[in-house]
């Protein structure tokens, strides 16, 4: 499976960390799950941004269940690993094609958290899959955004739809789906400017490019993706509240996983709002997009802790 | 801006406060809250440690809990100990004569290329002539967004499309620069991550060759645990001179900005505060650590006034007040001035006690609304402007006609402006560290009450009469009735 081999790839070096800060903690006989022990696996866990509740309930859960034994490293990692399955159980979800006419999906997120790289990515995912894709460059804030994706549009074969720079952003996107209609597209992707969650103005602004959409097409768009670096600590759960409540966000696409950071406040996103990881981004190429499974991932920060006990 | 770590970290200390004694029992409850803010403010865990075990060690300790005000002096530990870990700062840009070399470096996404931009607008601004560089050659269009940025604050840039090779490209606008009339030169280089060998190579070379004055590692304010890593990193491939911390207009905690200079000891020089080309500020970490501990960051708030305030209209402004005056035209002109300060919302996080404020505030369009107001004051004619009560239904049926707005929104600026009028003759006799007091207080009652409209202290309505007097009202209108039956029957 090579998107899957890509995507523990990109979570090697989430795991080799782990891998020796968890081996760290056990010693080969066993060790007395303490005050101590349960401090530093509070460290590790809060080392992931997984939040500092998530870090505690794992933690008290540890406590509950090994306080003052001896314990194995399987033990402890099967423990680990129910519970964070548990939390993050969902269908894998990639994207939902509308029954007839083209899927508009539109992507937004803070500044640059990666949407426009992100939108090359699955640009080129969908065209790779013999559809035909329609490019909204609704970024019309930022200066040379709009080339920016022009320049991706050039390399990955697929139509754009442009405005000016600083013209209203939710016409360029009513003329993308315009064009999607017009050309039977199967799917329109419709970029927007970045913007912080807490500008008031900018997200009603946001509404109001979702409000266009679906002006066309009623049940458009059919997803809306927010972009989330993976490097974002606790503010994750602020952007996807926010911009959930502006335009009621169907999934989250991690990017910039290939770095060191976890990404582990998706954990925290979905206790508090529940939105679902669809795709993350594991490399700066345009085939980088791998789909996100939950078991594997959790499975791909534990595997080889375990075979190699 | 910090406003979340500001509030949890409020709240772990009311919980210290209000209790008459501290035992070591509560304090360590108190402060394990403020551990637990300042992981969730996304301050690293090795930050977080050694802040937590320096307080402690402080706090504890007998002479805390001996001395008269054990909570102040709590605070006062923590408010310090924040101070110092992200102290001192340095903003000097060192620049020094004929030519100087800063160079941006950071992850991707973090925010080089619009600070570059920034960083060229306030040398021009400090009299320089800067020119920027596009050394990112990998993100597409990132040359052409950096010429477009410096088109808009009319600064040469230098950029070769054709080139693959960023260093020699640095190399090039150096030699450029030299015979160019140019001072500053500034280098956007292409995001990378840290854990990228080859591209961490290629920067450690564009040092060595170019030999950049000043090497700055931008961060954006919303990163996790990981700042440590990626910061860590770029200061052992570069050296590192200062960081700039940008994003941090919107509501994340900021807690990088102590993990970062936790791990590097560079101090922070700038912050970036929006998305318009000025919005660059230098950092103050006492400011900063004030404002955590929801003592609020007026000296901003005062620096900002006096740079933008008209100075004669503050003090023709001040006189009237002195005699107590405050006509709605004082009102239109205070508005205006206000406007000057920026974004209300920012104005506002800058108040102590106003980050509850803001959340309220959230789904206001305070702008907007101020702008209405505006726009009512102007329909008015100068004697509604000095005498507002003046104003009856057919005037204000004309004024809302001539600004746009509904009847009763004029009513409703009236009802305001008498309780601005009332604070404002108030404050008028106060100096400077009362009126703040007032301010404050404000401030509370409008956390408290956030629907209410400013206090307005409640008048006679003038039809409420003793009895004596309504009887002597009745007898009147008996009279007068009589009187006009009287006349009646003479007509006929």
């Amino acid at each position: 499976m090579g998107i899957f081999d890509k995507f523990k790839q990109g979570l090697k070096k989430t795991t080799q960390l782990l891998n020796t800060d968890i081996r760290d903690l056990f010693k080969s006989e066993g060790r007395l799950v303490d005050d101590e022990f349960l401090d530093q696996l509070f460290e590790r866990l809060i080392k992931t941004d997984m939040g500092v509740r998530s870090a505690q309930e794992t933690v008290d859960t540890v406590r509950t269940a090994f306080r003052g034994r001896v314990v194995q490293l399987s033990e402890v990692l099967e423990e680990f690993k129910k519970k964070l399955k548990a939390l993050m159980a969902q269908p894998a979800e990639p994207i939902r094609f509308a029954a007839g006419g083209p899927t508009v999906i539109m992507v937004c997120g803070v500044n640059g958290c990666g949407k426009t790289t992100t939108i090359a990515k699955l640009a080129k995912l969908f065209s790779d899959s013999g559809k035909k894709v329609v490019l909204g460059a609704a970024d019309t804030f930022r200066a040379a955004a709009v080339e920016q994706l022009t320049v991706w549009a050039g390399r990955l074969g697929a139509e754009i739809v442009t405005g000016d720079q600083g013209s209203d952003p939710a016409s360029v996107a009513h003329r993308a789906v315009a064009k999607a209609l017009e050309i039977g597209a199967d799917v329109c992707i419709v970029d927007t400017a970045g913007r912080l969650q807490t500008q008031h103005n900018l997200m009603q602004e946001l509404s109001k490019i979702h409000r266009v959409i679906g002006k066309q097409i009623p049940e458009a768009p059919h997803e809306v993706i927010l972009v989330l670096d993976a490097t974002t600590g606790q503010n994750g759960i602020s952007q996807a509240q926010h911009f959930t409540e502006a335009v009621r966000c169907t999934g989250i696409i991690l990017a910039k996983l290939d770095g060191t950071a976890k990404g582990g406040v998706v954990v925290a996103i979905r206790q508090s709002v529940g939105l679902p990881v669809k795709y993350v981004g594991v490399g700066e190429q345009a085939d980088d997009l791998a789909l996100f499974e939950p078991d594997p991932f959790v499975d791909a920060l534990f595997d080889e802790v375990g075979r190699k006990k | 801006m910090f406003e979340s770590l500001q509030e949890s970290l409020g709240s772990a200390l009311r919980s210290l406060r209000g209790r008459g004694k501290l035992t070591e029992a509560n304090m360590r409850e108190g402060l394990r809250s403020v551990q637990t803010a300042l992981l969730e403010a996304d301050v690293s865990f090795q930050a977080v440690k050694d802040f937590m075990a320096r307080v402690s060690e402080q706090a504890v300790g007998e002479t805390v809990l001996r001395s008269l005000n054990p909570t102040q002096q709590l605070v006062g530990i923590v408010h310090q100990e924040l101070i110092n870990l992200m102290g001192p700062v340095d903003h000097s840009l060192h620049l020094k004569p004929p030519l100087s070399i800063l160079m941006l470096c950071g992850l991707q996404g973090s925010g080089k290329t619009t600070t570059c931009g920034k960083l060229g607008r306030m040398l021009i601004e400090r009299g320089k002539k800067p020119m920027l560089v596009a050394a990112d050659l990998q993100r597409p269009a990132a040359i052409t967004q950096l010429e477009v940025l410096g088109q808009n604050i009319g600064i040469p840039v230098h950029a070769e499309y054709e080139s693959k090779d960023p260093v020699a490209v640095c190399r090039r606008a150096v030699d450029a620069a030299k015979k160019a009339e140019v001072d500053v030169v500034i280098l956007d280089t292409a995001g990378r991550l840290h854990v990228d060998e080859e591209l961490m190579q290629q920067l450690s070379t564009i040092e060595r060759r170019v030999q950049p004055d000043q090497v700055y590692f931008v961060v954006d304010s919303m990163t996790g645990q990981d700042a440590v890593n990626s910061a860590q990193a770029f200061n052992e491939a570069l050296e590192l001179d200062g960081v700039i911390l940008t994003k941090l207009d919107g509501d994340a905690r900021g807690g990088a900005a102590l993990s970062v200079k936790a791990v590097t000891g560079v101090p922070i020089k700038f912050i970036g505060t929006g998305e318009h080309l000025d919005s660059l500020e230098e950092f103050h970490p006492d400011r900063m650590a004030g404002r955590i501990l929801g003592m609020g960051d007026i000296l901003s708030l005062v620096e900002q006034a006096q740079e933008k305030f008209d100075r004669e209209e503050m003090q023709a402004q001040e006189e009237r007040l002195r005699k107590g005056e405050f006509t709605l035209d004082d009102f239109r002109k205070q508005l205006k001035q206000i406007k000057k300060l920026g974004p209300m919302q920012k104005v506002l996080s800058m108040l102590p006690g106003m980050g509850q404020m803001q959340d309220l505030m959230a789904n206001m369009d305070a702008e907007g609304d101020m702008r209405r107001l505006g726009g009512v004051i102007d329909s008015m004619t100068p004697d509604e402007k000095r005498n507002p009560k003046l104003i009856d239904q057919s005037r204000r049926r004309r004024i809302a006609a001539g600004s746009g707005v509904e009847p009763h929104e004029v009513n409703e600026l009236v009802k305001q402006y008498d309780g601005m009028a009332d604070i404002m003759k108030r404050m008028a006799g106060l100096g400077m560290r009362d009126r703040m007091k007032a301010v404050q207080q404000l401030s509370q009652q409008a956390a408290a009450n956030p629907m209410g409209r400013l206090g307005v202290k409640k008048q006679g309505t003038g039809k409420r009469l003793t009895p004596k007097e309504r009887a002597k009202l009745k007898k009147e209108r008996e009279k007068e009735l009589r009187k006009r039956k009287r006349d009646k029957k003479d007509k006929k």
